[in-house]
């Protein structure tokens, strides 16, 4: 852990926030902190834990797909593992991971304030994230066994099945609370907390993005809460709302399901998106093209995000005109992140780039991401979708996105912040490698599933026709190049945990507040809280001097 | 810390720290409580005469009208920094919206 | 705030985390909450609106199984305790702090009769085996089901959120009584009162809803 306390130039004298004394000691400094930053680190240990937990899974299920028919385990068992695969990326991961781990720990310093607006609220967020996940555990050990209705749960299954479904979706309910908390903090955070001249159109576009965020998390979330609810309820007692033997609509439970989840992937999108939008200016040198269509898209993509859930039942069953309207609605929500990928692109015209890794990250996933997006229009429309619906490509389809896409820009954050969060540097140039290492083994385990899918493969099945099996294979050596990747990454990244050389406050030249700091922040973050005259990415030069103009 | 003449006011993000009584009266609440007490007998009498279809969208007005009451006077969202009345607006426009969308599957399948 | 001055001595220095009371942003956190309430029951009301309107017969017929003056003086009672809470608050303004517990003891003796009459109605419907899964419900017809099936969860979600709501008041009265809450700090009376006057506003929509179809 970094000392922080010897002066050396570019770096400011200060305690950092590891090492102040506080009210308590050891473990106890941490599990009882209301410090932002330390609860952020906290998040950072359960996220990758589940991640790398998940990944796992993964390696599983791409072991079993090797031959049609049993290769490694009994169908159950695989219907088990996508399960369990898709709650933890989805419910542990991917929705926490960087508003919990980096908004938390950069959301404050980025608006010039010393904290969140409920610091305690916020501690309550994490513990509720921690028995969410212990729930999640324990039911995978408790009643019927591990659940097998896919993430989904749809009915009448998950009203059936002898599996432990209840447990299991009362933890995504607390879970569910976890995230809603975060949200309020972050938006009564950004509200009443900005430093003075920080007006709400000058702070970074990754605030916007965790501003966007959070009104989904508040208002999109409890819908999923009451149907979680509504299953257990349904399961001791037979209420009817979703069993079709009561006269119960299963529809109506998927409409329920997905007024949440669909929002729920732009909950997990804007902010790596608002990550983007701040690499990019700082490593081509030069402001952000288009920051306030930046900005406004991103609450264009939260509001539109809640007009097209009905894309994932256009073969449930649910009537044309609905289908129709949801269609549209669904090639309306491109518009908005179209904008901010001409705009990111734009912003690397006549840019002084600098190719380090959190940018290389940052570029794959910008061609990842396309690749994503493009084929959601695919499935946006109604009759290519009745082909491709339910089979690999939608599954090549949200892990391009997804993974491709948030994931790979949770990677970029970790190589982008990590001087700033620990002190250190890690080695660049492995670091380098391992992108484009995981960039290669990514589209050699999903792009096939683009090609599987089109012909006619179908998801969640644990056989398939020998005619499949080239594509499988090629998929699985691809999860094995890749999961070899991210493993290297997170060596990589250990090793300059422990032996990385010091991190100057501003190893990249950024131009957002945090940089203006020491590596590790100090504890209350700022001396003296910042009075802001100019934008977050003004790259200007004094005259003579080659230094920075901070925020 | 509020003296920086860039940050716009217009959400009174520098106010508002420690809160200010605003006209305290015994005898506007005590209205407000009469209206809401008329409004439900009017809810009540108009529910035995038959409407028909008209029933519950009249029931669904009165009902709109008594809440707004509620969350003016009784929530103090008439007194308040426009910020709040700003994200009560969009919380209930999502709503509305996603009752709608449902609806487009519901009517036109049953 | 204390900051650590000169390095030698911040390492002995014990950091001592500091809170700015920010009463309109305790407001809004309160206002955000609620929020998620109202999506909480939203989910439920869509429910209703989708098996009512795909079973309008059904559901009146089973709606007339209930008691509407119940359901009447319910509304008026909620409304009632609604009145007394902001008229506490007003009190509490005027430093009048025992009109206050005085106020705020009538909201809970409200909040409390409005269990009870919700106690009354279970009870009927269960000893006439009006329950999910119950006796009675075999012989209905699928709206009916599903009517009383949304009834149960949004009343009984509702009630919860009645315990919940004087509870968050028998809390705030003890601060009251400690003096953490006063005539000028007295946000955290009012977020009680906030959350208070939702659980009232749910049931606006609930007693038509649920009472009076015909």
């Amino acid at each position: 852990m970094a000392n922080g306390t010897t002066a050396v130039p570019g770096q400011t004298a200060q305690i950092d926030f590891y090492n102040v004394k506080g009210k308590y000691k050891g473990i106890l400094s941490w599990l009882l902190t209301i410090d932002h930053k330390r609860i952020g680190l906290m998040y950072l240990v359960g996220v990758v834990f589940f991640f790398l937990t998940a990944m796992i899974l993964g390696v599983f299920m791409r072991l079993e797909m090797l031959s049609p028919g049993e290769t490694l385990m009994k169908p159950q068992t695989y219907n088990s593992l996508f399960t369990l695969h898709g709650v933890i990326m989805v419910f542990l991961f991917i929705i926490p991971s960087v508003p919990a781990v980096f908004g938390n720990f950069f959301l404050p310093i980025q608006i010039g304030a010393q904290d969140v607006q409920f610091p305690k609220l916020n501690l309550m967020s994490w513990y509720l994230y921690v028995i969410g996940a212990a729930l999640a555990i324990i039911s995978l050990f408790s009643g019927g066994g591990i659940m097998d209705t896919g993430w989904t749960f749809y009915v009448p299954y998950s009203l059936r099945t002898t599996t432990n479904v209840s447990l299991s979706v009362f933890a995504a309910f607390v879970l569910g609370f976890s995230t809603i908390l975060t949200g309020i903090n972050f938006i009564a955070t950004i509200h009443r907390l900005k430093c003075p001249g920080m007006t709400f159109f000058k702070m970074p576009l990754f605030c916007w993005a965790l501003y966007a965020t959070s009104w989904i998390q508040v208002l999109a979330t409890p819908v999923i809460g009451i149907t979680l609810i509504l299953i257990i309820l349904e399961r001791f007692f037979g209420i009817g709302v979703f069993d079709p033997t009561l006269g119960g609509d299963p529809l109506l439970y998927q409409h329920m399901f997905w007024i949440y989840s669909h929002p729920a992937v732009y909950i997990m999108i804007l902010p790596a998106m608002g990550v983007v939008s701040e690499i990019i200016p700082t490593f081509a040198k030069k402001p952000i093209f288009g920051y306030t269509p930046i900005a406004m898209s991103s609450l264009g993509i939260a509001l539109v995000g809640y007009l097209v859930w009905g894309h994932h039942m256009f073969s449930s069953g649910i009537s044309d005109t609905s289908r129709v309207i949801f269609s549209l609605l669904t090639f309306l929500v491109a518009l908005p992140s179209g904008i901010k990928v001409f705009n990111w692109v734009a912003t690397l015209y006549k840019g002084s780039i600098e190719m380090t890794a959190p940018m290389l990250f940052t570029m794959l996933f910008i061609f990842i991401f396309s690749i994503g997006g493009l084929t959601g229009l695919v499935l946006g429309a109604l009759n290519t979708d009745l082909h491709l619906t339910d089979t690999y490509f939608v599954v090549a389809h949200f892990h391009y996105v997804m993974f491709g896409g948030m994931g790979i820009i949770f990677f970029a954050s970790l190589h982008y912040w990590f001087p700033k969060m620990f002190g250190k540097m890690y080695n660049e140039k492995v670091a380098k490698v391992t992108a484009y290492w995981i960039a290669i083994g990514f589209n050699t385990l999903y792009f096939p599933m683009f090609i599987m899918g089109y012909n006619g493969m179908p998801r969640r099945y644990y056989d398939y026709l020998p005619e499949f099996q080239t594509y499988q294979v090629i998929s699985t050596i691809g999860s094995w190049i890749l999961v070899s990747g991210i493993l290297t990454m997170f060596f990589n990244l250990f090793m300059g945990l422990k032996n990385g050389k010091k991190a100057p406050d501003n190893p990249w030249g950024g131009t957002t507040l945090e940089w203006t700091i020491s590596s590790p922040p100090p504890m209350e973050n700022f001396e003296t809280i910042p009075t802001v005259t100019r934008g977050p990415y003004d790259h200007t030069y004094i005259h003579g001097k080659e230094e920075k103009l901070m925020q | 810390m509020s003296t920086d003449n860039n940050n716009h006011s217009a959400e009174g993000e520098d106010e508002g720290h420690i809160a200010v009584a605003h006209h305290p009266s015994y005898g506007t609440n005590i209205l407000v409580w009469i209206g809401l007490l008329s409004l439900t007998s009017i809810t009540v009498a108009v529910a035995g005469i038959n409407l028909g279809s008209l029933a519950l969208t009249v029931a669904l007005i009165i009902a709109t009208v008594k809440s707004f009451f509620v969350m003016n006077f009784f929530m103090h969202v008439k007194f308040d920094n426009k910020v709040l009345k700003i994200f009560i607006g969009v919380c209930l426009l999502i709503f509305i919206i996603v009752l709608i969308l449902t609806f487009f599957d519901l009517t036109f399948r049953y | 705030m204390s900051k650590p001055t000169d390095t030698a001595s911040a390492s002995e220095e014990i950091h001592v985390v500091h809170i700015h009371r920010d009463d309109f942003g305790s407001k809004m956190g309160m206002w955000l909450f609620l929020f998620t309430e109202i999506l909480l029951f939203g989910g439920l009301f869509i429910l209703y609106a989708g098996y009512r309107f795909i079973h309008p017969d059904g559901f009146a017929a089973a709606a007339a199984e209930l008691d509407v003056l119940m359901g009447a003086i319910n509304t008026v009672v909620l409304l009632t305790s609604s009145l007394t809470v902001v008229l506490a608050i007003v009190a509490l303004q005027k430093n009048n702090k025992k009109l206050c517990f005085f106020f705020l003891w009538v909201t809970i003796a409200c909040g409390l009769l409005f269990l009870l009459n919700k106690y009354f109605e279970y009870s009927a419907k269960f000893h006439h085996g009006i329950y999910p899964k119950g006796p009675a419900l075999q012989d209905m017809s699928e709206g009916e089901v599903l009517y009383f099936g949304l009834y149960f969860v949004m009343t009984g979600l509702h009630g919860l959120h009645i315990i919940v709501g004087l509870a968050f008041i028998g809390v705030v009265m003890w601060q009251i009584k400690k003096d953490l809450i006063t005539s000028t700090n007295f946000q955290k009376l009012e977020n009680s009162g906030l959350y208070w006057h939702l659980v009232d506003i749910i049931w606006i929509f609930l007693f038509p809803l649920l009472y009076l179809i015909h």
